[in-house]
């Protein structure tokens, strides 16, 4: 069989310019040259590398009609929207282009291929340029390699708009691998919002998911990303998501993880002007033999600047999460702001979280925390609602929603948040015991 | 003479305290570089037993295999040059009872650091280590008569091998890491202690290292056991003379808190600049049982320790309070372990650093719940603060939590300080240095009470002396 892992084959678009061959080139060179994770690697620490495989997998062919249209239907979650794409094993299965009004306005919304042709210069500034430096260099490469699905967002100086563009990213077929590509531009105070989605079409189909999602966000500019990842348990996931902030900038992340039998979820932010605001929220659903695997990087290279992450984790049964955060402050960046706090929930005694929450700090006047707790569920809270008559199971689920809603009402959306709440209680709402 | 003037006084003489050495005549000196000569060498002069040889030389084997733990630790480690240490320098393996019998350069030595009077003022035993082995041991007398052992390792493993043998090397295994291998195998002078059942030491025993030697390095090894229901506080200090060479200090300190012991280790570290301090130290708790370091890192070039205690009874408790300053030039990479390996079992982590100039400090910390244990919880407080614009530090904790109701929380911030507190003791008529100073022992002052009286006078100096013209 010919698996991605054994001789992974670039992708070539039509009529592919010379910079996409060299990217495309250097991605399989990095891939093939860096060796699969070991534990003995820091970037890797406390994730189980021995098991980790991407054996086996492959680029698939495309679905039949019916599987695409079904999946369509299904792409539902939210309503109001600016822009829709949904691909299946990477393949196009709809696109929603955007209105005349915001084109005759310069902004841009389209599927990487039709990028790529209509707008070579801003693709080569941009596409496949920014990477995590986290441990995944190898993973990058493949995607850089293999990359075809993907939406990409461009939205020129002081164009505001309200509404996200929403794109689902769907696995299929048997041991499809896919490499899904978000990429947001927002250039000098304009203002956009995006919404990823991954889902499975089954709980059955086995996939490989390397995707890139890149945000760049000018001067003033603001931008709201927002992923919902709820692949199925048969699923291994990489998620390699770089923001890059510039003077007043103000960018919101939002994660909510539910699926994917692994998920290495890798977050770097890198503040280049003063003024910017970034901010990381996610939220962790784990069970059964699930494991996240979440890095993040907090880059402060411009003084006067705030970030704020917050990763929350609620782990049941055998699952394991792993939160290792760093804050980078640069030497001259002083007047920074910058936060990390990791909450981790056991609900069970044979769930595993482990934290490292870290800081490097080169500049001497800046407000800089971390924190990191783990616990179970508050006993004496407990007690208070259950004497209140409030049983026990009851009691449970409102602690442990209410532990999720903290990050699920930063989504800002009561229909995406509703949603959420029904995709996590649907997932282990029978469980609270 | 006014109040400052004394107080610049005392400063002074604090700066020069431990810079100062004595030519250097050894009888015993096994060479530079280290081979298997050089152990059985030391071996040789200290008449080990056959398993103590056997132990030293497949230590050697473990140590060369390992690698430096550079793909984490600061790459100054790739500066030590194993080739060029010498590894045992000694007048003689047998410490005199009395100061009168001490050879009088080493004497001399430790009257300037005020040892003899120390001993005479507060404590209720000394060892005073210089170079490789001990010039001066002796305990007060009721101690000897409640059945309490103080004595330095060589004399530990040869005449109480039944006591010590069965823990000597079981807290910290040879191939712990790089260092704790060297250390196995070059190991001379330490302390070793037994503390019987239900004994309780009103005063702290002491320890101090003196390195007189330029391009030595030091391997004392410490085995303190604290028998069921007994107490001990143990406290080390140290210095050098500021060579031109780098120096090397590598010990490795086992504590045994047997059921419901309590160790205190107090360890005031004020190497001088040139020395790399790469120390493992680890302490058991047993049932019911308290092990507490107190240890205080302001010397050195660079300092790795990160004290441990390993939590293995019901109900024990582990605790590590540190303070580091690092000036230009220092980096002091200090931490804490805590291992909990049965219910109930509880840590404290406090840490608080201070970098001046462009000295860097790094707190690096692993608090492991492994097991489906219950009712565990460890607290963790990293407090860093950053007096000049290009100073650095860094925090790398790891925690690993498992089991029911089990609770941990890390906690770490970094802050300078702030302009209106320096303002505001300035307008009522300190120096801008006084003032610092002042910002700097508030900072620390909250542990500092942890220390006993005697030290943590001596740790506002210290604190005052590297503060010196580090404003501006």
């Amino acid at each position: 069989m010919n698996t991605i892992l054994e001789n992974p084959t670039q992708t070539t678009l039509a009529n592919a310019p010379a910079w996409l061959a060299d990217r495309r080139t250097a991605g399989l060179e990095q891939f093939k040259a860096l060796p699969m994770p070991s534990a003995r690697d820091e970037m890797w620490r406390f994730a189980s590398v021995g098991r980790l495989s991407i054996d086996g997998f492959n680029v698939t062919d495309a679905p039949a009609a019916e599987t695409l249209t079904a999946l369509v239907e299904r792409s539902n979650l939210i309503t109001k929207r600016e822009g829709l794409s949904v691909y299946v094993d990477d393949s196009p299965a709809a696109f929603e282009g955007i209105s005349e009004a915001l084109s005759a306005k310069g902004v841009v919304y389209l599927p990487i291929a039709e990028a790529i042709a209509q707008h070579p210069e801003l693709m080569e500034k941009y596409f496949l340029k920014e990477s995590t430096e986290l441990g995944s260099e190898k993973f990058f490469g493949l995607h850089a390699a293999s990359v075809k699905a993907g939406s990409v967002l461009y939205v020129p100086k002081g164009v505001e708009i309200e509404k996200p563009f929403v794109n689902y990213y769907w696995t299929s077929g048997a041991r499809a691998a896919v490499f899904p590509h978000t990429l947001v531009i927002a250039e000098d105070n304009a203002k956009a919002s995006v919404v990823d989605i991954f889902f499975s079409e089954t709980e059955e189909n086995e996939a490989l998911n390397v995707s890139v999602s890149n945000i760049h966000a000018g001067a003033g500019a603001n931008v709201f990303r927002k992923i919902v990842q709820d692949w199925n348990e048969k699923t291994v996931s990489f998620q390699l998501d770089t923001t890059v902030a510039d003077r007043d900038a103000q960018v919101k992340n939002v994660a909510v993880n539910i699926g994917a039998e692994r998920a290495r979820f890798e977050n770097q932010t890198r503040i280049e002007g003063p003024g910017a605001d970034v901010k990381m929220y996610s939220l962790t659903v784990a069970e059964e033999n699930q494991e996240f695997d979440q890095r993040t990087f907090q880059t402060h290279n411009a003084g006067n600047a705030v970030s704020d992450l917050l990763y929350k984790n609620a782990l049941l049964d055998n699952a394991r999460t792993i939160f290792s955060g760093l804050i980078k402050v640069a030497e001259g960046a002083q007047q920074t702001d910058a936060y990390q706090t990791n909450r981790n929930l056991l609900l069970d005694p044979t769930a595993e979280a482990n934290a490292l929450p870290g800081l490097e700090i080169l500049a001497n006047d800046v407000k800089c925390s971390h924190g990191a707790t783990t616990g179970n569920v508050d006993e004496d809270e407990l007690f208070y609602m259950m004497s209140r008559g409030i049983s026990k199971r009851v009691a449970m689920q409102l602690m442990v929603f209410g532990f999720f809603e903290e990050v699920i009402e930063k989504v800002e959306s009561d229909e995406l948040a509703e949603n959420l709440r029904i995709l996590i209680r649907n997932k282990f709402e029978s469980k609270i015991k | 003479m006014s109040d400052t003037d004394i107080q610049d006084e005392a400063i002074k003489v604090d700066t020069e305290k431990g810079n100062f050495k004595y030519p250097e005549n050894y009888e015993f000196d096994a060479g530079v570089g280290l081979t298997e000569d050089t152990i059985k060498y030391i071996s040789d002069v200290k008449n080990d037993d056959e398993w103590v040889r056997e132990f030293r030389l497949k230590a050697l084997e473990v140590f060369k295999k390992k690698p430096m733990p550079t793909n984490w630790a600061d790459k100054d480690l790739e500066n030590i040059d194993f080739d060029k240490i010498r590894y045992y320098l000694s007048k003689g393996q047998v410490p005199a009872r009395s100061w009168d019998d001490v050879p009088d350069d080493v004497k001399e030595t430790f009257e300037r650091l005020g040892i003899p009077e120390q001993e005479r003022k507060f404590l209720a035993g000394v060892e005073a280590q210089f170079d490789s082995e001990a010039s001066y041991s002796r305990m007060k007398e009721d101690l000897e008569k409640e059945g309490v052992i103080f004595v330095g390792s060589t004399e530990g493993l040869a005449k109480y091998p039944e006591i010590f043998r069965p823990y000597f090397g079981k807290v910290i295994p040879t191939a712990d890491n790089k260092f704790s291998a060297l250390n196995s195998a070059t190991f001379s002078g330490g302390s070793f202690i037994y503390v019987p059942k239900g004994v309780k030491l009103k005063q702290p025993l002491q320890a101090y290292f003196r390195i007189n030697a330029e391009n030595f390095g030091q391997f004392e090894r410490t085995l303190i056991i604290a028998d069921e229901d007994s107490e001990i506080t143990y406290m080390e200090g140290c210095t050098a003379p500021k060579f031109e060479t780098a120096t090397l200090h590598s010990a490795v300190v086992e504590l045994v808190a047997l059921k419901n012991a309590k160790i205190q280790y107090i360890t005031v570290q004020n190497w001088s600049s040139n020395v790399f301090n790469l120390v493992t130290k680890r302490g058991m708790a047993d049932e019911g049982a308290e092990v507490k370091w107190i240890d205080c890192n302001i010397g050195s070039r660079l300092t790795m320790k990160y004290p441990g205690v390993v939590l293995k009874g019901k109900g024990a408790r582990g605790e590590v309070l540190s303070i580091a300053l690092a000036n230009d030039g220092q980096h002091q990479d200090t931490g804490a372990k805590m291992m909990h390996l049965a219910d109930n079992t509880t840590s404290n982590i406090i840490s608080k650093s201070i970098s001046i100039g462009k000295g860097r400090s790094t707190y690096r910390g692993q608090v492991h719940m492994p097991k489906h244990l219950k009712n565990c919880k460890n607290n963790t407080e990293c407090d860093a603060l950053l007096i000049n614009t290009n100073s650095r530090t860094d925090t790398y904790p790891a925690i690993t939590t498992r089991g029911e109701n089990n609770t941990v929380q890390h906690e770490a911030s970094v802050s300078k300080v702030s302009a209106e507190q320096i303002f505001y003791m300035m307008q009522r008529g300190l120096s801008e240095g006084e003032a610092m100073s002042l910002a700097v022992n508030g900072f620390v002052n909250d542990l500092m009470k942890a220390f006993p009286m005697e030290y943590s006078v001596e740790l506002k100096r210290l604190i005052d002396m590297e503060m010196e013209g580090s404003v501006g």
